[in-house]
């Protein structure tokens, strides 16, 4: 999964690194056991049904909330335990700020990146350059207005802004485009890719979107009941699930159905057996959205290990 | 550049650039100014009301009481206000997620709080000077009397604002606050001397903030001769550092272990929460 040119390949050490992460809050466990790891310069989209757990789970690695169970290693330190130096490292954007209303764009990404000078070395200068940085995010021209005066969308490359002011080496995303229009949407989708290739930043984002997960991400980690119930690239986790296809025809007026691993091999026996008398013949392949989305509808119906086990189905 | 110090600097160039946002801000200005000018007028119609055994009017009596009265409000609500406010906002979280952060955030609003705080004591002095008999400093020890009372009493004041500022959990309960500090008020000698309630009550009154604001202010800018209406009929200096001196200790032992469990438990799932609680509330 490492990309091209990020050198020492898999031998590297994971910037990030969870095993067997638990969360229960009162009773009710909400991670039961999150895997996964990533990679410098990786952009991986944690993608799962709202109230799966993807929010709690990027706060624990964020350091913002204590788990109650697993291992969790982000560049190389617990976030529990994360002093200001290792704070100094990360990038953070949260769902919904209004913080800072009366301060100006250029003036608070110049107050915020002070902090960052004691951190400063000669391979990673910190804090960024305030203009240069204001025209990556394309709020050049919003530069010298007050903060509560921004669109919703300017509002979040803000927070983008802000979230990469100390060059972070890990960045995490959460829910960055919720209640934006498609042009806001796609933007925000470029930006992304800008800084992913900027500076190796190894990005972290939550979404409930398939669609953006595949266009940003170059590995998706699906998460429902609790788990991790799915982990590749887009193409990995469709082609994984093509495996299995349903084939369906007429005989005599009656319909029949047949789930089969070999569909081509089926067909031919079917014509072998029955030639001409075969009618209405078809053979369909789940794809991926169709599979999530049943897996969200069995979620959003309370059916929280049912639905991991749609994924558990045709990924096996 | 020195990662230990950074924090406390960028706090202070935090808190003068919220204060300079707070001095361009009509609202700001007019919520600060207009309690104050509203209690002038009123003290103007007491110019003549006399108290027994006074030299000068009751007005002239008040209007040094209510520059204590707005250091002690000024301090603890100022806070209270700015952090509940900014936890909700998800000001107080931003911070967190930077390094130095939360050091440089509460730096940025001790700056901030004590400077908009002394400015808006400024009009009500020169005010007063202008349009009351016998209101004035008392000579250079008048001067130095000024500046140890408003220094302590903001050290006083604004540690105890942190402290309610991180139990409550949005700008609406902070209204709640109000009620028992009116309370307090009206039992601190501020509008009518504290010797003319019963005893218990001077008690109480005598165990909080704003009753030692008051009189260090009026030792400060009263004729000596004014002592007389006092309790113990002396402007009690000792007992007004000491006094202002426990609650400062008492603040400031406080409030870090406050503040930090407040911070510790701050997330976006948290600020989210409250947000959506805000918006469903029925009070605005």
């Amino acid at each position: 999964m490492i990309k091209d040119g990020s050198g020492g390949g898999a031998a590297e050490q994971p910037v990030l690194a969870v095993t067997d992460l638990r969360m229960r809050y009162g009773t009710k466990d909400v991670l039961n056991g999150v895997n996964f790891t990533a990679h410098r310069g990786e952009v991986i989209a944690l993608l799962g049904p709202n109230g799966a757990g993807k929010t709690t789970t990027i706060e624990i690695l964020e350091g913002f909330r204590m788990r109650s169970a697993g291992d969790v290693d982000v560049l190389g330190v617990d976030p529990a335990h994360g002093g200001e130096a290792w704070r100094a490292n990360l990038g953070v954007v949260l769902q919904s700020w209004r913080d800072h209303g009366k301060w100006k764009v250029r003036e608070l990404l110049h107050h915020l990146g002070m902090y960052y000078r004691p951190y400063s070395t000669d391979a990673i200068q910190r804090p960024r350059n305030t203009d240069e940085l204001i025209h990556t995010v394309g709020l050049s021209e919003q530069a010298d207005k007050k903060i509560a005066t921004l669109s919703g969308g300017q509002r979040r490359r803000l927070d983008v802004a802000i979230g990469i002011v100390g060059r972070p080496r890990i960045l995490f995303l959460d829910e960055p485009t919720v209640g934006f229009d498609p042009h806001a949407r796609r933007e925000f989708h470029d930006l992304v890719h800008r800084l992913a290739d900027l500076d190796d930043t190894t990005i972290l984002l939550t979404t409930h979107d398939l669609d953006e997960a595949e266009k940003l991400a170059d590995r998706i980690l699906i998460l429902a009941g609790g788990r991790i119930i799915a982990d590749g690239s887009a193409d990995a986790l469709a082609r994984r699930m093509s495996t299995e296809a349903e084939v369906t025809w007429t005989l005599d007026g009656e319909r029949f159905v047949h789930s089969t691993l070999a569909a081509t091999e089926y067909v031919r026996n079917l014509f072998a057996e029955h030639g001409d008398r075969l009618e209405d013949l078809e053979v369909r392949r789940a794809t991926l959205e169709e599979t999530y989305m049943e897996m969200v509808r069995r979620f959003e119906m309370g059916e929280g290990a049912s639905a991991a086990r749609v994924f558990e189905e045709v990924t096996r | 550049m020195n990662s230990t110090w950074t924090p406390y600097r960028v706090g202070l160039a935090r808190g003068w650039a919220e204060f300079k946002h707070a001095l361009v801000s009509p609202s700001e200005i007019m919520g600060s100014i207009t309690p104050s000018a509203i209690a002038i007028v009123v003290m103007i119609f007491l110019k003549d009301v006399m108290v027994d055994g006074a030299s000068v009017s009751l007005g002239s009596m008040t209007l040094p009481s209510l520059l204590g009265m707005n250091i002690a409000f000024g301090g603890l609500m100022g806070v209270v206000g700015q952090l509940a406010t900014e936890r909700e906002d998800g000001t107080l979280l931003r911070n967190k997620a930077i390094p130095g952060g939360m050091t440089g955030y509460l730096v940025g609003i001790v700056v901030s709080i004590s400077a908009t705080t002394i400015i808006a004591l400024l009009p009500v002095l020169g005010a007063g000077m202008l349009l009351f008999d016998g209101v004035g400093f008392q000579g250079a020890a008048g001067i130095v009397t000024f500046m140890w009372v408003v220094l302590l009493g903001l050290f006083a004041t604004m540690p105890m604002g942190a402290v309610f500022g991180s139990l409550f959990s949005g700008p609406r309960q902070v209204g709640l606050l109000m009620f028992p500090i009116t309370g307090l008020i009206a039992i601190s000698g501020i509008f009518y001397p504290i010797t003319a309630l019963p005893e218990w009550l001077q008690w109480i009154g005598q165990a909080f903030p704003f009753y030692w604001l008051g009189l260090g202010m009026r030792s400060a800018l009263l004729p000596g001769e004014m002592a007389a209406v006092e309790i113990g009929e002396s402007w009690r200096h000792l007992e007004t550092f000491g006094m202002l001196g426990v609650w400062a200790v008492l603040g400031l032992i406080l409030a870090p272990v406050v503040l930090r469990r407040m911070a510790r438990r701050e997330s976006g799932s948290a600020v989210a929460a409250r947000l959506e609680k805000a918006m469903n509330s029925p009070i605005r």
